[in-house]
């Protein structure tokens, strides 16, 4: 499974919701994920990928990583993961 | 001063998942403790302990409630959802501002400690769940039971060791009393039974490897517990004016410290907390006819307590009964004290008095009427309930029959 789908289906289980419900462009918010999810899907994401994903739940607009959608999650991921090799 | 009455109960232990359940098995002088089963319990000397067994979260909280819930959680909730179904209460508007939710607990999470400790240290992984924090907080049980049931009234969470549900259940009591709430939900949990957990306690070499046998002269150590009970406290007034069933009254409490020694039990600290709780209930001494005792089957607790008891007492201290259903449930910790308020209702209400079961032989240093091995009926108007805790915190509530 790539990247992108599986980071997918983690969205999609924290936000309860099939992953067809789940496209590029959309929000964590309009995904109805609180701050609690959010946390919760880093957590998960970190886990699958075996990655430290700076971010810090106190100023989520200054963390060097971009959760403003479900596509600059998965390219930030995809970079962390590379970054590893 | 007003006065305040019990009109729901709820509880879980290992005697039963429910009021009715465990008072049933108080009344056949059941035992609930057994061999323990969990992860590494063969790596512990002490392999006993009450146990809440067939209790299936899974199937009562959703995904997203288990990440938050620790077993003290669980067991919380569900106690708190038999007491409030019962009082036939609705926190809604003005009702919820003036009603808060008051717990004890010595450990809270301690599972959830002993789950990520193993984790980070055994498993050598670097990250945790983002919610062990406030899975593992000691309010966390009461903070969910205050979301649940729209409790928006003073609440917070008392840790005083064994003695934690019964000092919580004297802060929810002068609550109402004062005037600062009119209803509080309250009472306490605990879950220590894990490998950790009971390690911990291991160490103190006060656990007893076979059977909990308050009173008897082969006492030899306590037996620890898990579950929780809760309580819902109401204004009398306001009991009376929607024509609920009212369990029982709770007339009076009073607390003490020791201020002496950080683990054996004081004579005049207990005393002082019984004879307190007479004078602020307005009772005497020869109304008094049934102690749940703190009892835990240590060989100085109980002699320290009987001690106590004789001494508040006097010549009646002969004629009341007291008794340890610690024998039956083994010992909640913080837990323990709400429980066995349950025993003190049954009491009053039903005329049925627990039994301290194990007993086996007589010791002259405990030589009160221990109500050995056979429940019995009779009636009682006033009873007690003792808490005496490590660090010398003393809690002794007293409940009348309505």
């Amino acid at each position: 499974m790539s990247i992108r789908d599986k980071i997918f289906e983690i969205i999609a289980e924290q936000a309860m919701l099939d992953v067809s419900d789940v496209s590029g462009d959309s929000t964590l918010e309009s995904l109805g994920i609180d701050s609690l999810g959010l946390v919760e899907s880093i957590f998960a994401i970190e886990e699958e990928f075996d990655v430290t994903i700076p971010f810090n739940a106190n100023e989520p607009e200054k963390s060097d990583f971009d959760i403003s959608s479900v596509d600059t999650i998965v390219s930030g991921i995809e970079a962390l993961v590379a970054a590893k090799l | 001063m007003r006065r305040v009455v019990i009109t729901g109960a709820g509880t879980i232990n290992a005697l039963g998942q429910s009021v009715a359940a465990t008072m049933e098995a108080m009344r056949e002088g059941k035992c609930g403790i057994g061999p323990l089963e969990f992860r590494d319990v063969e790596r512990l000397s002490i392999q006993i302990g009450g146990l809440v067994k067939g209790f299936e979260a899974e199937g009562l909280f959703n995904r997203q409630q288990m990440t938050l819930y620790d077993r003290f959680t669980q067991f919380t909730l569900c106690a708190a959802d038999e007491a409030v179904k019962q009082s036939g209460l609705e926190f809604t508007g003005e009702l919820s501002a003036r009603s808060g939710v008051v717990l004890g607990t010595a450990g809270g999470g301690v599972s959830t400690w002993d789950d990520n400790y193993r984790s980070v240290y055994e498993d050598g992984k670097n990250r945790v769940h983002p919610f062990v924090v406030p899975k593992l907080m000691n309010n966390a049980a009461c903070s969910h039971v205050s979301m649940q049931h729209n409790l928006k009234g003073p609440s917070f969470t008392v840790s005083t060791a064994c003695a934690s549900s019964n000092h919580a259940m004297s802060q929810a009591f002068t609550m109402i009393r004062t005037g600062m709430a009119e209803v509080m939900v309250t009472g306490g949990s605990e879950s220590m039974l894990c490998f950790g957990g009971v390690k911990a306690w291991e160490g103190l070499r006060v656990m007893s490897k076979d059977a909990c046998r308050p009173f008897s002269a082969n006492r030899n150590g306590m037996v620890q517990g898990e579950g929780a009970s809760v309580f819902v406290f109401e204004e009398m007034e306001h009991a009376k004016a929607r024509g609920a069933d009212i369990l029982c009254e709770v007339a009076g409490f009073a607390m003490s410290s020791d201020a002496a020694d950080i683990v054996m039990p004081s004579k005049q600290g207990a005393a002082r907390a019984i004879s307190g709780a007479l004078t602020d209930a307005k009772i005497d001494r020869s109304e008094v006819g049934y102690i749940n005792a703190h009892g835990t089957g240590t060989v100085a607790n109980d002699k320290t307590e009987c001690a106590a008891v004789a001494d508040v007492f006097g010549p009646h201290a002969d004629a009341l009964m007291i008794s340890s259903t610690k024998s039956m449930h083994g010992h909640l910790i913080g837990g323990t004290g709400a429980v066995e308020l349950l025993a003190c209702i049954m009491a009053l209400r039903d005329g049925v008095i627990a039994p301290t079961i194990g007993y086996e032989e007589a010791d002259p240093e405990c030589a009160l009427d221990v109500v050995p091995n056979v429940a019995r009926e009779t009636n009682v108007d006033v009873v007690l309930s003792n808490a005496f805790a490590f660090g010398g915190l003393n809690a002794v509530l007293a409940l009348r029959k309505i």
